[in-house]
């Protein structure tokens, strides 16, 4: 175990850069300094395409840093480190496995045997409220069960940390407000630190405690706001209450810049 | 708007809407008998173009349009067959050589599937490899491969390894361009997934590129076994002791176009059947993909 006083992801100074477009070399992100404690919820809001998701690529071990530092439990980022789930934007749930052996394939990976990989997918099988849909193909299910399912496949496997890519942008609004409480519910006493990137601020207040504002690329951090809003929330309930108004109008004004910028630049290269 | 749900009809007077109204039973059961009508007619249309190609080969040959001896005709192919069927062909009983063909196409499919497969996935997944070895395997596919057969006579002779070994190379390059794109399709996402959830490089392997690249993979196997029987009765053509080519080959020689006929026809009913063995397994295999069933039926 860390001490308590460590924080659980740590970035210092990463930066990220891509080989371009016409051998030019693109700059992801920038110098990012952030840190997330055990348990705690961050959002991460930008302009879309400002290089949010490289983010988490960089704390997952998916890509490594070109330059900074990562560190996860207070060691450098090297290959993934355990304890890492992550939540893909587009379907990640292989669609040739039942609903139970997709939620199991973690702990399959991990050498559970295959009954006790199926009790323990099972049981969260049943959490994320899908019980009786275990046999079902994904193909079979709707966008929000499919959801369900990624949120059972990354939590079975008890992650420490959760990183979180847009998993309910394609979604329906009232289908992806469902999501949101079904998140927190699950989140909550897990003591799982959570990096959830969005382009969508309302869920970014709604679920947060700490709302990061990347700047247009290449990414930075702008600002960092907390949010004092009670838990346990709900979220529909949340965004009618005059608190959430006042910060959401407070995020909102740093963020607009980066966003009319991020549009400036896309309509300039139209 | 007065209240028409209130208002009682006039005794005696006929209530408004269809003549016979449609309950769910006569919906079923009228889109079963529709159904169960086209069936009927497709295979009798079917049964209809038969007829009209057989009987016309077979009229315009007994006006003496064209000359039996060369084009032969459907009721002289089907006492050949009844005569190889019942007492058996000039060398040997007509199951041997249905056996022989089998088993030449069986071993040589397996064995180039199984290569076409391994060296498709594993040049799928390492970009260096494919880089590497592209000129060659372009440059091989490009040879007549067939040509070879008479090559594999020469070095393995008349018995079953030529033809295994004629086989075996039209049936790799089928499904090894398959497997080699299946596997190169495979969703980063999934792959990513799967490493986040703790698998190793062996086990992305198994649970995530080859169960996506199996869809491609199977429908390679249907040309793949039509061309494991052409390896085979081609290499039996080429060399052999007994075979359906080897029938084929026996009945050109002695100008025999009713046994050259005859020899397509079994050749052609094995084929069916592998293609409805491969269908099954294809469906089998697939369970997971939506509407397998209703792409496959209307082909049957």
């Amino acid at each position: 175990m860390s001490p308590p006083d460590r924080p659980l992801i740590e970035l210092i100074k990463a930066t990220k850069r891509f080989p371009g477009a016409g051998g030019t070399v693109h700059t992801a992100v920038r110098e990012l300094t952030m840190a997330v404690a055990p348990g705690e919820f961050v959002a991460v809001v930008g302009p879309t395409g400002c290089g949010k998701s490289t983010t988490l690529s960089l704390v997952s071990g998916l890509q490594p840093a070109s330059a900074g530092q990562v560190l996860v439990n207070g060691a450098p980022v090297a290959g993934i480190p355990d304890g890492v789930g992550y939540m893909f934007q587009s379907d990640a749930v292989m669609p040739w496995r039942s609903v139970l052996d997709n939620v199991a394939s973690g702990p399959r990976f991990r050498g559970a045997g295959k009954a006790e990989a199926r009790e323990q997918a099972a049981d969260w099988v049943d959490r994320v409220g899908l019980a009786g849909f275990e046999g079902y193909y994904p193909h079979q299910l709707s966008g929000g069960m499919r959801k369900r399912v990624a949120l059972a496949q990354t939590l079975v496997t008890h992650p420490r940390i959760l990183l979180m890519d847009e998993p309910f942008s394609a979604l329906d609004v009232q289908t992806r407000a469902n999501m949101q409480d079904e998140l927190l519910r699950l989140w909550a006493g897990s003591g799982a630190a959570v990096i959830f990137v969005t382009h969508d601020l309302d869920e970014a207040i709604a679920l947060a405690d700490r709302v990061v504002v990347m700047t247009s690329s290449p990414a930075t951090i702008k600002d960092v706001f907390p949010i004092p809003l009670p838990r346990p929330r709900a979220v529909e309930e949340l965004r009618l209450t005059t608190e959430y108004v006042r910060i959401y109008r407070e995020i909102w004004e740093s963020l607009r810049v980066e966003v009319d910028r991020t549009r400036q630049r896309s309509v300039a290269h139209a | 708007m007065p209240d028409t749900m209130n208002v009682a009809p006039a005794p005696g007077a006929p209530i408004p809407g269809p003549a016979v109204e449609e309950t769910e039973q006569t919906i079923l059961s009228g889109a079963r008998r529709a159904h169960r009508r086209r069936t009927r007619n497709t295979w009798l249309l079917r049964l209809a173009l038969v007829v009209v190609w057989l009987g016309s080969w077979e009229l315009v040959v007994g006006l003496g349009w064209i000359d039996a001896f060369f084009y032969s005709r459907p009721s002289r192919i089907w006492s050949r067959l009844v005569e190889w069927f019942t007492q058996g062909t000039d060398f040997g009983t007509i199951w041997l050589h249905i056996w022989v063909t089998v088993e030449e196409a069986v071993i040589g499919f397996a064995i180039g599937t199984v290569a076409g497969v391994v060296l498709g996935v594993l040049l799928g997944r390492s970009q260096y490899l494919a880089d590497v070895l592209a000129p060659f395997i372009k440059a091989v596919n490009a040879v007549p491969r067939i040509v070879l057969a008479s090559l594999f006579v020469i070095w393995f002779g008349l018995g079953l390894t030529s033809k295994v070994a004629t086989v075996v190379v039209l049936v790799f390059f089928a499904v090894f361009f398959n497997a080699f794109t299946g596997a190169r399709e495979v969703d980063r996402n999934l792959i990513d997934n799967a490493r986040i959830l703790g698998a190793s490089r062996g086990q992305v392997l198994g649970t995530i590129v080859l169960p996506s690249a199996t869809s491609w993979i199977l429908s390679s196997l249907h040309t793949a076994f039509g061309f494991a029987l052409i390896g085979a009765v081609v290499g039996e053509y080429t060399g052999a002791q007994a075979g359906i080519g080897f029938l084929i080959a026996n009945a050109q020689g002695t100008f025999d176009t009713a046994g050259v006929f005859a020899g397509m026809i079994i050749i052609t009913v094995v084929a069916l059947l592998a293609e409805w063995g491969i269908g099954r397994l294809e469906n089998r295999l697939l369970r997971w993909r939506p509407n397998v069933g209703a792409v496959a039926a209307p082909l049957i």
